[in-house]
């Protein structure tokens, strides 16, 4: 069993925000069973704010307790702010994850920003279209 | 807490009489086996008897035991050592799909150095067909590898039948027999084959020993070059007290041998029953009878097995998964992709080996920490809710 901090192992134990929001602002899936992961998240927003973040996720601790998290660091920040969760930040606010698990942090950070894509696109508003991550496309 | 091992697919733990029959090499009886002084004859009779206990384990004659530092060494012995032994007859060899990585990458280094490998697919049940083998044999094949037991899911392979064509092809089968030595019953002359692996790890003996037993009369390149140890064909300075040990175990598994099948298959079954019974969408991997008597294993869909054995493990309860997530490479256990089992439900991966300390009091245990772990990963997964969705909109 790979070796993980006690902040993971505490969001995985107890996760954060867990579920779906009916008639989410926006939803984001990432991932894919074959490789292991796949998360979706819903969000609420008001005032251009995330005023509630629910996810669902297949796979394994390491993945759950990125779920968790970045539900936990995106409620009520701006659509802006949650923007700039990066897969660091991530793997850093849950005090580092195992090599071979980092790309589940990809997957958190991945999944938000579809939600809000996906809010944006129903909104009509320009979605921000940075470097997509090549693993994203599905 | 209370703490409940059911990973003995991994290693059993040491039996307490297995430790004292070491203990005294450990200390007072250091010398060299090889020494023509006093101090080499006690730890060099202890090494005869220990081959004497491990050969009658398994129906053989002590001579044609070499003692290994694992089932690992000995399967690669086995396979790089027979195959190179015979490749002015010819350079290729048979392997199964679901072969232990020790069988797998020893065939795969043969690639490299010029050799050419078939692997024999499996059923969805893990069972090599014999006539898929007979098949395979080609004019210029040397050796033929296929398990007797698959640790993972559980599958005995027929053996003494796959052996019958090999004989009749004139090659050699080897069988590493890793999970099921000191666990089954078994005879070497009756399986009629030429070699076979076992390790001390998986049957009450200590870690850091194994045995390749090779017929008399068959040859093979040795490993490790050096001294006159295991009659020059396993040179090195023999770990007296391991194999003082994995001879203890032979000894005792054999004596027993009746009496722990009847221990483990009932909790098996009683495990299996349950799980199924309680719990919807869950596949049981390997035969569904022809398994090792301690081994319970399963799929159980819409989840993951490391987040399963982590939770299982916060309550004290020790199993393992073949999910892509478990391992260090993210790769599903090739053994369940190989019996057709997909990657999405190969991910809920999940395996009970029982041993001889577990009791019916632990399958109960099992199944009501389990139930509670499996509904709270379920609630999580998009996997299920879109299931659940998909249920409700075909109705």
């Amino acid at each position: 069993m790979p070796v993980y901090s006690e902040k993971v192992m505490e969001h995985f134990m107890n996760p954060r925000n867990v579920g779906e929001i009916e008639n989410a602002d926006g939803i984001g899936e990432v991932g894919n069973p074959v490789c292991g992961d796949m998360m979706s998240f819903y969000i609420k927003v008001d005032d251009n704010r995330l005023s509630d973040v629910k996810f669902k996720t297949f796979g394994c601790g390491a993945a759950i307790a990125v779920s968790s998290i970045v539900s936990e660091m995106a409620m009520g920040k701006t659509l802006d702010e949650a923007r700039k969760i990066t897969p660091a930040l991530v793997a850093q606010e849950l005090e580092g994850l195992p090599k071979n698990k980092y790309h589940c942090s990809n997957l958190g950070a991945q999944a938000l920003n579809k939600a809000i894509d996906n809010y944006l696109k129903k909104q009509g508003k320009p979605v921000k279209t940075k470097g997509r991550r090549k693993d994203e496309k599905k | 807490m209370r703490k409940i091992y059911l990973d003995n697919a991994a290693t059993t733990p040491i039996l307490p009489e297995v430790l004292e029959s070491m203990l005294p090499y450990l200390r007072d009886a250091y010398g060299n086996p090889q020494s023509l002084h006093y101090g080499g004859d006690e730890p060099r009779e202890a090494i005869e008897e220990a081959r004497g206990r491990v050969a009658a384990l398994i129906g053989a004659q002590p001579g044609e035991i070499i003692f290994t530092s694992s089932g690992t060494e000995a399967n690669n012995f086995a396979v790089k050592g027979l195959a190179m032994a015979q490749q002015s007859k010819g350079k290729h060899i048979v392997i199964s799909a679901i072969e232990h990585f020790s069988v797998l990458h020893s065939a795969r280094t043969l690639e490299k150095w010029g050799f050419e490998m078939t692997e024999v697919p499996v059923d969805r049940h893990g069972l090599v067909d014999p006539d898929d083998v007979a098949r395979s044999i080609r004019k210029d094949t040397v050796l033929v590898s296929i398990m007797h037991a698959n640790g993972e899911v559980g599958t005995i392979q027929p053996i003494a039948e796959i052996a019958k064509l090999t004989k009749e092809a004139g090659v050699i089968f080897h069988t590493d027999a890793v999970a099921t030595a000191g666990t089954i019953p078994m005879d070497v002359r009756e399986l009629g084959i030429e070699a076979l692996s076992l390790a001390g790890n998986q049957f009450y003996g200590p870690k850091g020993v194994g045995a390749l037993w090779l017929k008399k009369g068959v040859r093979i390149i040795p490993f490790l070059d050096g001294g006159v140890q295991e009659g020059g064909r396993r040179a090195g300075t023999e770990s007296v007290p391991a194999i003082v040990g994995l001879g203890k175990a032979a000894e005792l598994a054999r004596a027993e041998m009746q009496s722990r099948v009847n221990h483990l298959s009932p909790l098996r079954e009683k495990l299996i029953r349950g799980l199924l019974s309680r719990i919807d969408h869950v596949i049981l991997t390997g035969h569904p009878t022809q398994r090792l008597p301690g081994n319970a294993s399963f799929c159980i869909e819409f989840i993951e097995g490391e987040a399963m054995l982590m939770l299982l493990s916060s309550q004290g309860v020790a199993a393992s998964s073949g999910s892509a997530c478990t391992s260090r490479a993210l790769k599903a256990s090739h053994v369940l992709i190989a019996m057709g089992i997909s990657h999405e439900i190969a991910q809920g991966s999940l395996l009970f080996s029982f041993g001889l300390g577990n009791t019916e009091e632990d399958v109960d245990y099992v199944l009501e920490v389990l139930l509670p772990i499996v509904d709270k990963l379920r609630q999580m997964s998009p996997l299920y809710a879109k299931f659940l969705k998909g249920q409700k909109g075909g109705k």
